[in-house]
């Protein structure tokens, strides 16, 4: 089954807007030097929004921890359990982090600590989400 | 004097100093409705209305106050179990019945409106709307009386539960992650405290050591400990004695998170009544005074809080306990932290260094006697864990331990004050009560 498909908003749009062109940007606070993931109206570290821009990111991270779910609450992916659920720091800033199915990867056969560089599936027709691959 | 929807009554930052009206409040009564795993859509005597008015009236004969004395009304009006409802249908509408069981007040939502109506509370004169959980209504309720705002205050808390499986409806049934969950949702994260806890849990065995599991003991304490409260699902329905065994071989929900560490949905309701030290000094019951109470509302930074953020988190809440109580770890007899899903309750039991617990620590604690009757009895209340998604077990155990009318489930170590709260790692609020006004 796919995905559940994100619902863009404003701030959200050039976000979304990227990965369908299967890139992978965020927001960067330059007084900061901060990127931070989600989008927010203002910059998580110094409250301020006018330093804010959107950058685009190498997309290579790394597998912190994951969970299997077996019982979800979400309808639309209880056919697919069991399934893996990362969480993928970002190399260029450990802070942030991804959520991931790791396709490609088994379930319960997560490496933590591995390796993982984005990749882009459909959810919807013209509509990508960003997941992440272990990296061989 | 502010209405009451605009009261500022948060102690919801650090350096705030001991609190004001330490030992001036006090909790002179409680009262429990019946604890049901569902409301049938049938029995009226078995709604939320029904079962908030049956605690209240046990609450005011507690402390043996009539209703024109109650002058504060404090009630959750919001669906415990939020967006996603409780079945995998709509919660709402549905048929109605004759008022004041007309609409959804009285039936799976209640409001102070529809209280002091049914109840015939003449002299109210502080009732908010858009109240939040109880973990933040004990200090709003506890600050709202030492202010002037009222003198004798009742806090009530529902918790519904009907048909189908839990929070399956609503937003979890829709195909679209909208608003905050569309970082979220699509991967897997139907949005909780499962979630928020798990991965840090994670986290934690491998920089401390230790695996999931290790958590059985602390689990297998609060089913005995929920056996031993005479009005919780557990006793009331006679639910056998978790065993180890039981617990490691139960399934998975979030592997690791297994079916043992989530508390059950329940349908019940609880009452408390706050008042003055002085006024309560000359009620039914020894006052359990009230020595401090906190909030807190942390923004995790990104994605899924690591386990950097929950200890950080949980550390700024114990200090600013600690401070506003004029309390320390050593300080605290009675602790009861929400243990909504297991793996919660390390990180405040880590936090709040009780018996010296400290962080990495809580599994081997766990691994030792933290029986009721024993050196280390914590989380005496047996939780929602042993009672059912009450959310309530944590403050009666507290109050009745300081009390001493706890039964079997009375500890034997010193019992003097109690740390008491439903919060998460990241939103929420303690109370500290203590059984001297100093």
């Amino acid at each position: 089954m796919p995905k559940l498909i994100p619902v863009p908003d404003a701030l959200s749009q050039p976000f979304w807007d990227a990965v369908n062109e299967r890139r992978l940007v965020l927001q960067h606070c330059s007084a900061c030097d901060r990127l931070q993931y989600p989008p927010q109206q203002a910059c998580h570290v110094c409250g301020s929004p006018a330093n804010l821009a959107w950058k685009e990111v190498q997309g290579k991270g790394h597998i912190a921890a994951y969970i299997v779910i077996e019982d979800g609450r979400l309808n639309r992916r209880m056919p697919d359990q069991p399934y893996n659920l990362a969480m993928v720091t970002l190399d260029e800033d450990p802070r942030v982090n991804f959520y991931s199915n790791l396709p490609g990867t088994s379930p319960y056969e997560v490496p933590v600590g591995a390796a993982v560089e984005v990749t882009f599936e459909g959810v919807a027709p013209g509509r990508l989400i960003h997941e992440w691959r272990v990296v061989a | 004097m502010a209405a009451p929807d605009q009261y500022r009554w948060r102690r919801d930052r650090d350096g705030l100093g001991v609190w004001e009206h330490r030992g001036k409040v006090a909790l002179a009564g409680f009262g429990h409705s019946p604890v049901d795993r569902r409301w049938d859509g049938v029995l009226m005597d078995k709604t939320l209305g029904a079962y908030s008015v049956l605690a209240c009236q046990k609450a005011m004969d507690d402390a043996g106050v009539m209703p024109d004395e109650i002058d504060g009304v404090i009630c959750c009006d919001s669906h415990i179990a939020g967006g996603s409802g409780g079945s995998a249908s709509q919660w709402a509408p549905r048929p109605y019945f004759a008022p004041p069981y007309d609409s959804e007040w009285g039936l799976t939502l209640i409001n102070a409106r529809w209280v002091i109506e049914q109840m015939g509370l003449r002299n109210v004169r502080f009732a908010p709307t858009g109240v939040p959980t109880i973990g933040e209504m004990v200090g709003m309720a506890a600050q709202a009386v030492g202010d002037g705002l009222c003198n004798t205050c009742l806090v009530i808390y529902p918790a519904g539960n009907l048909e189908g499986r839990y929070r399956r409806g609503g937003e979890n049934a829709d195909d679209y992650a909208r608003g905050a969950r569309q970082w979220t949702a699509p991967w897997g994260n139907h949005g909780g405290n499962d979630f928020i806890n798990i991965f840090p849990h994670r986290q934690y065995c491998r920089k401390y050591g230790g695996k999931h599991d290790d958590l059985a003991p602390f689990v297998v304490n609060q089913h005995r400990n929920g056996l031993l409260t005479p009005w919780g699902y557990n006793a009331t329905h006679k639910v056998p004695q978790l065993t180890i065994e039981d617990y490691v071989s139960s399934r998975y929900i979030l592997n690791p998170l297994r079916l043992w560490d989530c508390d059950r949905p329940v349908n019940a309701s609880a009452a408390y009544l706050f008042t003055t030290a002085d006024r309560a000094r000359d009620m039914r019951q020894p006052p359990v005074y009230v020595l401090n109470h906190s909030q807190h509302n942390f923004r995790q930074r990104t994605t899924q809080a690591d386990l950097d953020e929950i200890e950080d988190w949980t550390d700024r809440a114990a200090r600013r306990m600690y401070e506003g109580a004029g309390l320390g770890p050593k300080d605290v007899d009675i602790f009861n932290p929400y243990d909504g899903y297991a793996p919660m309750a390390q990180f405040f039991l880590e936090a709040f260094q009780w018996h010296g617990v400290k962080r990495g620590e809580a599994f081997a604690f766990y691994a030792g006697d933290i029986r009721v009757e024993g050196p280390h009895p914590f989380c005496s209340s047996g939780g929602n864990l042993g009672n059912g998604r009450t959310r309530t077990a944590m403050y009666t155990d507290s109050i009745e331990q300081l009390r001493g009318t706890a039964g079997a489930r009375q500890v034997k170590i010193r019992a003097e004050t109690a740390l008491a709260a439903f919060t998460t790692p990241s939103s929420g609020g303690w109370i500290m009560f203590g059984k001297h006004p100093r």
